[in-house]
């Protein structure tokens, strides 16, 4: 039952890849304030409708970025395994 | 080399990697034909397709259109609005070029429906459309700003005599192209990644319920990260005239 120095890293790898994807509260909180904003604009001008959807969408998504930073640094742990050797 | 390479999602294993297919050598270096450059020509290729059939049609173009027609007149005017919204006067110059990557990133993005692996899930792909928004955006600028805008804009924070943030401001000039590409290669990456997961772990009971995620996942997502990607790529070049005119 020898655990090599190799099997620690990839342990620690798939931690380090789990600690690294809960980025993805961030952009949630981000994503959600950004909507809830964008509903109550809709509700007090609804003939605005279309530009107030594309500013939303365009913010959500640059507020999503750092979660997808998160998640491509957990997958490069995962699968790219720079740690091991 | 057998086709089910091609495949994003095979019943039998967990396979969203890039795939080697030739090995070249140019000038002794290695340099390997992937499963992108496949899938890549065959998005291409159907663009074309469509492109010459309807250069074909439209050069018979009848007074009152039929399906087809209305079609191609709806499609060219919708992408015409979005870009004449974003630029104003600037519209006419880059109207093509936008048209023509939100045709190509939304059919790669799109093309995970039917069985390719979507080539924007490469970074080698969106960085390189990365690299030509970076281009575009720095030729404008030093096409339609003097070197003292410039400069000035540069050092922002601080007066033009004193270039402390010139760094800083060199570095964020750097990471536009890099955070437009990464975001668009993580989303479409994301998707993939979790379309190979449900069929691979859950092979067994994968029926017709997945359509449900991959209307999520590909049409939805492919849609709207390819509206934020021309979406910003516009936001740059039209901010990259200055407020000269």
């Amino acid at each position: 039952m020898g655990i090599t120095g190799q099997d620690l890293i990839l342990a620690c790898s798939a931690i380090g890849a789990g600690l690294a994807v809960i980025a993805g509260i961030g952009p949630g909180i981000g994503q959600g304030i950004a909507a809830g904003y964008g509903a109550s604009a809709v509700g007090r001008n609804p003939g605005a409708q279309g530009k107030i959807m594309s500013t939303m969408l365009l913010g959500q998504a640059v507020a999503e970025t750092t979660g997808l930073y998160g998640l491509l640094v957990a997958m490069l742990l995962l699968f790219v395994k720079p740690l091991v050797g | 080399m057998n086709e089910a390479i091609l495949m994003s999602a095979s019943a039998d294993k967990i396979d969203f990697m890039i795939h080697g297919l030739y090995k070249l050598n140019v000038f002794g270096q290695e340099v390997w034909i992937t499963t992108s450059h496949v899938c890549i020509a065959i998005v291409m290729m159907v663009l074309v397709i469509f492109a010459i059939v309807a250069n074909r049609k439209l050069a018979k173009a009848t007074e009152v259109p039929d399906t087809f027609q209305n079609l191609l007149e709806l499609v060219v005017e919708l992408l015409d609005g979005i870009v004449e919204s974003n630029m104003g006067s600037h519209a006419k110059v880059f109207a093509n070029y936008i048209c023509t990557i939100f045709a190509f990133i939304l059919f790669s993005n799109i093309s995970g429906l039917f069985g390719l692996r979507p080539p924007t899930a490469d970074y080698g792909t969106t960085f390189a459309l990365g690299i030509i928004t970076f281009v575009l955006i720095h030729v404008t600028k030093w096409k339609n700003q003097s070197f003292k805008t410039i400069w000035t804009d540069m050092c922002s924070p601080l007066p033009p005599w004193f270039p402390l943030w010139l760094p800083i401001n060199l570095i964020s000039e750097i990471a536009v192209p890099i955070s437009l590409s990464l975001r668009l290669f993580a989303n479409v990456l994301s998707g993939t990644v979790m379309m190979a997961l449900v069929y691979g772990l859950l092979a067994k009971i994968a029926y017709a319920w997945p359509a449900v995620l991959h209307i999520y996942f590909d049409l939805f997502s492919g849609a709207i990260q390819t509206y934020v990607f021309c979406m910003l790529t516009m936001t740059y070049i039209t901010q990259s005239y200055g407020d000269a005119e």
